[in-house]
């Protein structure tokens, strides 16, 4: 039923690039969808069905856990989809409400930081942490331009065997800012109370700086959120 | 968005464009005739002196080091300098250059640090002060600034000179630096990625494994390969990576300040030197790295050519190790070691030492050879000596707080 649905050439100096509703296109007769029958009433028929999709109890479960997921962890505690869920349903899908939702949650700020950095996302910490500005596609994540409309995987089993390869990245920019860093207050600064006992020992045991940078930013607390 | 590449070295001469420059430039003051050269090569990690250096002589090191010690009727002995001290089998070129006289040791030598972080420890052994302060210039390079104008090196003439991708604090300040990187840099090194998997296994089971499963793939690359393949992003840093890349910034180094026009006192830093495990005696991790630096010696010697006659090389250190091995076959930080000295320039072929013994009542805290040498008295001397640095100069602007630090007379000729 979305057939039809299509915009203006970009071209037409007035309205080009805005939606249009083309009649002719529009395959005609009753659609069903998910059991239901919807009526061939032109544009409204599409429209119906989205708002028909958007109100389905799938959907709310869906948005929630990829919320859930993207911030939290992989695995999100169910607890948290759930109150997500209930906004998505109570707000008719308000984002803002739903964000509120997830920045209240308690289950959203659990010390433990399992979300592995998706490599842009880490170099952008790393960077962060030297105030430096780059922009480079690097370790199969070009910034800002991910290959398909689904985007980048957002779990830890499509990015963790690349982290190897960032190793050879954290030397490369270890190498270059090493030089007026103090790692510790770099820690403190970057991770504070986060980081473990370990990664603090690791760190302050390194033999030169450009080891303790490399080493604090393939530290496990940089790697994950 | 600003668009980040590594520069290569054809960019940074040019951008830097005092090279050719250099023409232009007023003459390098050659007062008496001479055109010395000083090439500072900066250790991290702490270098064990003890097993650069043996004190074969010494009845107690046999007793301390165990199978660990050097001896000269063992398995793999070591190169004899004197009737108490021997140069471990790994630097023949050193050994070649002492015989010659043209290589100094010293030993139970240390900066006035005594804690044991590598970060304050080099930031002392580079800036040349007293105490650990996230310093902002070395003492070689104020000691380029402060040389009198006319004097052996004309400091309006000439820049300090810089190698690797980061320029160390010895010579960075208020003279001009000029820096030279090679186009690669060498990948994390082997005890990089050793102690990236020690914190994994600590705390992060799945990192740990992925990085256990790079590492076993990495070393059956290697064993796969007779040669050894420029290092693709997967590999650690092999030996034989790490002595081509030392013997590359040490030659690069020299053929800078070998030149007619060129800088006149330079500095590297070369790491890895931390040896906590398997630090090993004529083949482990420290042989292969003190193979790599005699080899980047030789590369001095060769590219610096009749200009070596002029030279001096300082391979200094921030601290020493334990005397005694630990139980990962290795050493931990420590005080006194050694300093290296090695250019045609010098009164060379003798060990100087005040030697404190090996007993552990003559230990630094029953743990460390004891330092009776303070490392600014042998550097102030060549300093003055060498680049006829003014003494003044030295004890308040290059050494600060060092008045009480006489320089060492003699070390070159």
């Amino acid at each position: 039923m979305l057939t039809g649905w299509t915009w203006i050439g970009l071209s037409e100096p007035t309205h080009g690039g805005e939606f249009v509703f083309v009649k002719r296109l529009h395959e005609p007769g009753e659609q069903i969808v998910l059991g239901k029958r919807y009526a061939d009433t032109g544009v409204a028929q599409g429209r119906t069905v989205l708002a028909d999709l958007a109100r389905h109890p799938a959907t709310a479960q869906h948005i929630a856990r990829k919320l859930a997921r993207h911030f939290v962890a992989d695995e999100p505690p169910p607890s948290l989809v759930a109150k997500l869920e209930t906004t998505f349903k109570d707000s008719q899908g308000d984002l803002k409400e739903l964000a509120k939702t997830l920045v209240m949650a308690e289950e959203s700020w659990a010390p433990e930081r399992t979300k592995l950095r998706r490599p842009s996302e880490w170099i952008v910490a790393m960077l962060n942490i030297a105030r430096v500005m780059a922009g480079q596609a690097l370790l199969g994540e070009a910034l800002r331009r991910p290959p398909a409309p689904n985007g980048y995987p957002d779990t830890e089993a499509a990015w963790i065997d690349g982290v190897a390869h960032r190793l050879d990245a954290a030397n490369y920019f270890a190498e270059r800012h090493a030089a007026d860093t103090d790692p510790l207050a770099l820690l403190d600064s970057g991770l504070g109370p986060l980081a473990s006992a370990h990664t603090r020992d690791t760190i302050a045991r390194a033999e030169s700086r450009t080891q303790a940078l490399a080493l604090l930013v393939m530290a496990p607390e940089f790697l994950r959120r | 968005m600003t668009r980040f590449h590594a520069p290569s070295r054809r960019e940074l001469l040019l951008a830097s464009g005092t090279l050719f420059a250099w023409a232009y430039l007023p003459k390098l003051a050659q007062a008496e005739g001479r055109d010395p050269r000083f090439l500072a090569i900066i250790l991290r990690g702490a270098l064990d002196g003890l097993a650069t250096v043996a004190p074969v002589g010494d009845p107690g090191w046999v007793a301390l080091r165990g199978d660990n010690a050097l001896t000269l009727d063992g398995k793999v002995p070591p190169l004899k300098l004197d009737d108490f001290f021997a140069l471990n089998p790994a630097m023949p070129n050193l050994h070649r250059m002492f015989k010659s006289n043209e290589a100094i040791v010293v030993h139970a030598c240390a900066t006035p640090y005594r804690e044991r972080s590598h970060f304050d420890g080099q930031d002392v052994l580079e800036s040349g002060l007293p105490k650990p302060a996230l310093g902002e210039s070395g003492w070689l390079n104020r000691a380029l600034a402060n040389l009198a104008p006319g004097g052996r090196v004309d400091p309006n003439g000439s820049k300090a000179f810089a190698v690797g991708p980061v320029t160390p604090l010895v010579v960075r300040g208020s003279a001009p630096v000029l820096s030279w990187s090679p186009e690669r840099i060498l990948p994390a090194s082997e005890d990089t990625v050793i102690r990236l998997l020690n914190l994994y296994r600590h705390s992060d089971e799945k990192l740990a494994s992925v990085l256990e499963g790079h590492v076993k793939l990495a070393a059956l690359e290697r064993a796969g390969d007779m040669g050894q393949k420029p290092g693709g992003p997967d590999a650690a840093a092999g030996p034989a990576q790490v002595r081509a890349y030392f013997a590359e910034v040490a030659g690069t180094a020299a053929k800078f300040l070998a030149r007619q026009d060129g800088p006149r006192v330079g500095a590297l830093a070369l790491d890895g030197w931390d040896t906590h495990y398997n630090e090993g005696i004529a083949n482990g991790r420290l042989a292969q790295l003190l193979g790599a630096l005699d080899a980047a010696l030789a590369a001095v010697e060769t590219n610096m050519g009749p200009a070596w006659s002029e030279t001096v090389v300082a391979l200094i250190t921030e601290f020493g190790r334990t005397a005694r091995i630990n139980g990962t076959d290795g050493t931990d930080h420590g005080t006194g070691t050694v300093a290296l000295l090695a250019g045609g320039a010098l009164k060379g072929g003798r060990v100087v030492a005040d030697w404190p013994g090996l007993k552990s009542g003559d230990l630094f805290e029953n743990r460390d050879l004891k330092a009776t040498i303070d490392l600014r008295a042998v550097l102030k001397g060549l300093l003055k000596d060498h680049l006829r640095a003014d003494e003044r100069a030295l004890a308040e602007n290059v050494f600060p707080g060092s008045a009480g630090v006489r320089p060492m007379t003699g070390l070159v000729g």
